[in-house]
């Protein structure tokens, strides 16, 4: 039982920083129609960059938060303006590549700036082992679980109420809709990929806190898959809850079958949704088919 | 286009190479392959093999990516399964390394029209992702079954011989990989002026025009699929012979990247941008290997920040090709005809 309890933890963990990873990854396919590969490489500059302000200049760690996420956000405009706007209109496949292209420059320069041998990081988030329910685990996962659920909540009050996330949902809906409405579709693109960025960022400080920095963080972005699949493309409640989903799955099977099995059953699951349901548990039914 | 050229017989109207100059460039480029290994170094001839090897793979892709429309991520999950087929072959049940390499090609093909079966309901993105899952489940496969493939560890294949040579020096390779790359050009080329070739780029131009059209999606998708994978297997199985060691590593999503990077950088739907990018695609590393050790000797730490710079490098000659010339090489190439061509007059 508390084997049990310990792998749903451990599960909802993981499960919360891959929401947080899909949630950036949904808002930028919503609103732009792209499938953005570089979302990994977001969470390990995101990861690094606080590593750098709190482990290398000592900086306090809320204000090493607050940078990290500004630079993620200059990031996230940076990229939209130079790589992605001139993509605008091109066929599906040169979209694909250009973010493939992007993911293998910003990881050279993450290994260029920090070698690539992974490092302890100075947790930030207390780490003491707390007792729960006959299972032990650290307090840093719990935290982990609490933030993200903060995050996610922000975000979804912030899609509903405010100005810019009513205009970003309107943009995902109908461009030229939207662009008639007085809205300026460039700036929701670059809106977009900040808070992409952003959000990676958050995830990346930590699933850093939980298993230190290392090149491997990257891998979130290939995990991220079968959880927007699952999800549905364009569903922020189905990157949550497909998050929660894979990450409770890859979470059971490694602790209750092991070999490995955690790495590929989600890839499996995805391959299975898309011949079933290709627009997952909640998207919207406007897949093309064939 | 080529204009002020008059056939009068549908022979020649139909022929692949029309003009003198076409020829002769095809000859020259003929004979320079022929005396290439003569000239080269052990240096040189280990590229142009790597390059062979990676001709044949883009080709495969661009049929598949290029010429039908279906992208696919799943490359070096398709060249595993050849490698490991023939490697598997020769080392456990002691196949001579041509059957293995032609019985890989096959198995390669079946396993490619398995993981294309999504393509009957999936298209454009949704068909990358399920290419996507399929390289991790076939790297999974790969290292998790042991007895078969020895798991993690390498899987060591005997040197292939033929008549008593070893033919995975780098001198006799050469001649093994390009003949067969020069097969693999020619059934290319003429295969998009086969009715299979026509079906599938009417699939890739509107499928439900070519479905109008008495197109079957159905098997012209998978026949697609099995040919383009025939292809990646062949380049798997000669990786496998050509090293004489498998191991997983060489067939990561990496890989997959790295083709669709060279089909992309060459020219989509062209087997002339398959040879360009190919040859770009395996200089690119190389040269910047060269240049590193060149400025060794200024620069001291360009050792350790080489591998970043070539990473750094592959991504940006991939975005700026898409930003800047996204017909790739192949129309770059075309451009450089056409000055010379109607050099003086350019309009």
């Amino acid at each position: 039982m508390s084997l049990f309890i310990q792998l749903t933890l451990t599960g909802l963990t993981n499960g919360a920083i891959l929401a947080l990873a899909a949630l950036g990854f949904v808002l930028i396919y919503k609103s732009s129609d792209v499938i953005n590969f570089a979302q990994g490489e977001f969470l390990l500059i995101g990861a690094y960059v606080i590593f750098a302000m709190v482990g290398q200049f000592g900086l306090a760690w809320p204000i090493g938060m607050l940078l990290t996420i500004l630079i993620a956000i200059a990031l996230g405009v940076l990229v939209e303006r130079l790589v992605l706007r001139p993509m605008i209109g091109e066929p599906i496949i040169s979209v694909i590549m250009v973010t493939i292209g992007l993911s293998s420059v910003l990881k050279a320069i993450v290994s260029a700036i920090w070698g690539n041998v992974p490092q302890a990081f100075p947790p930030f988030i207390p780490t003491t082992p707390v007792n729960l329910l006959g299972a032990t685990v650290g307090a840093d996962r719990l935290w982990a679980i609490a933030i993200s659920v903060l995050m996610l909540g922000l975000f979804s009050f912030f899609f509903r109420k405010s100005r810019e996330g009513i205009a970003m949902r309107a943009v995902a809906d109908d461009q030229t809709a939207a662009l008639s409405m007085g809205i300026s579709v460039k700036k929701i693109f670059a809106w977009a990929w900040s808070i992409a960025a952003a959000t990676a960022a958050i995830g990346g400080a930590l699933v850093a806190n939980i298993v230190g920095v290392s090149g491997e963080l990257a891998g979130v972005g290939l995990r991220v898959f079968p959880v927007v699949i699952l999800g549905g493309l364009d569903s922020i409640p189905g990157a949550i809850i497909g998050g929660v989903i894979i990450g409770l799955l890859e979470a059971y099977t490694g602790g209750y079958i092991g070999q490995g099995l955690n790495q590929v059953l989600p890839f499996v699951v995805l391959i299975i949704i898309l011949m079933v349901r290709p627009y997952g548990l909640f998207g919207k039914e406007i897949i093309e088919r064939v | 286009m080529i204009s002020g050229i008059f056939h009068q017989t549908y022979e020649k109207d139909m022929a692949l190479r029309r003009t003198h100059t076409q020829k002769i460039r095809l000859v020259l480029i003929f004979i320079f392959f022929l005396a290439f290994p003569f000239f080269a170094n052990r240096y040189a001839l280990t590229l142009a093999n790597q390059i062979g090897i990676a001709v044949i793979g883009a080709i495969g892709l661009n049929i598949l990516v290029g010429y039908t429309g279906q992208i696919s991520l799943g490359q070096g999950g398709f060249m595993a399964v050849g490698a490991y087929t023939a490697g598997i072959l020769t080392a456990r049940l002691g196949m001579p390394w041509w059957a293995s390499t032609l019985a890989a090609c096959f198995v390669t093909a079946l396993v490619g029209v398995l993981f294309g079966l999504p393509s009957l309901r999936l298209k454009g993105l949704y068909l990358a992702i399920a290419t996507l899952a399929a390289q991790v489940i076939i790297l999974w496969v790969v290292t998790h079954w042991k007895v078969m493939t020895g798991g993690v560890d390498a899987l060591v294949v005997p040197s292939p011989m033929l008549f008593g040579i070893k033919m995975n020096k780098d001198f006799n390779f050469y001649w093994v990989v390009w003949s067969l790359a020069l097969i693999a050009t020619i059934a290319a080329v003429n295969l998009f002026r086969t009715h299979w070739g026509r079906a599938f780029i009417a699939i890739r131009d509107q499928d439900i025009a070519a479905s109008v059209m008495g197109v079957d999606l159905f098997k012209y998708k998978l026949l697609a699929f099995a040919i383009s994978s025939f292809y990646v297997g062949l380049a798997g199985a000669l990786i496998a012979h050509y090293r004489s060691i498998v191991t997983w590593e060489r067939f990561t999503v990496d890989i997959s990247v790295l083709y669709l990077a060279m089909i992309i950088i060459g020219g989509l739907g062209s087997v002339t941008g398959s040879y360009l990018g190919a040859i770009f695609m395996t200089l690119l590393p190389a040269v910047l290997t060269n240049l590193g050790s060149a400025i060794k000797d200024q620069f001291p730490a360009i050792d350790t920040l080489l591998p970043f710079i070539q990473q750094a490098a592959f991504g940006l000659v991939i975005i700026f090709f898409l930003i800047f010339e996204p017909e790739g090489l192949n129309k770059i190439w075309k451009n450089i005809k056409d000055y010379f061509r109607l050099w003086p007059f350019s309009y």
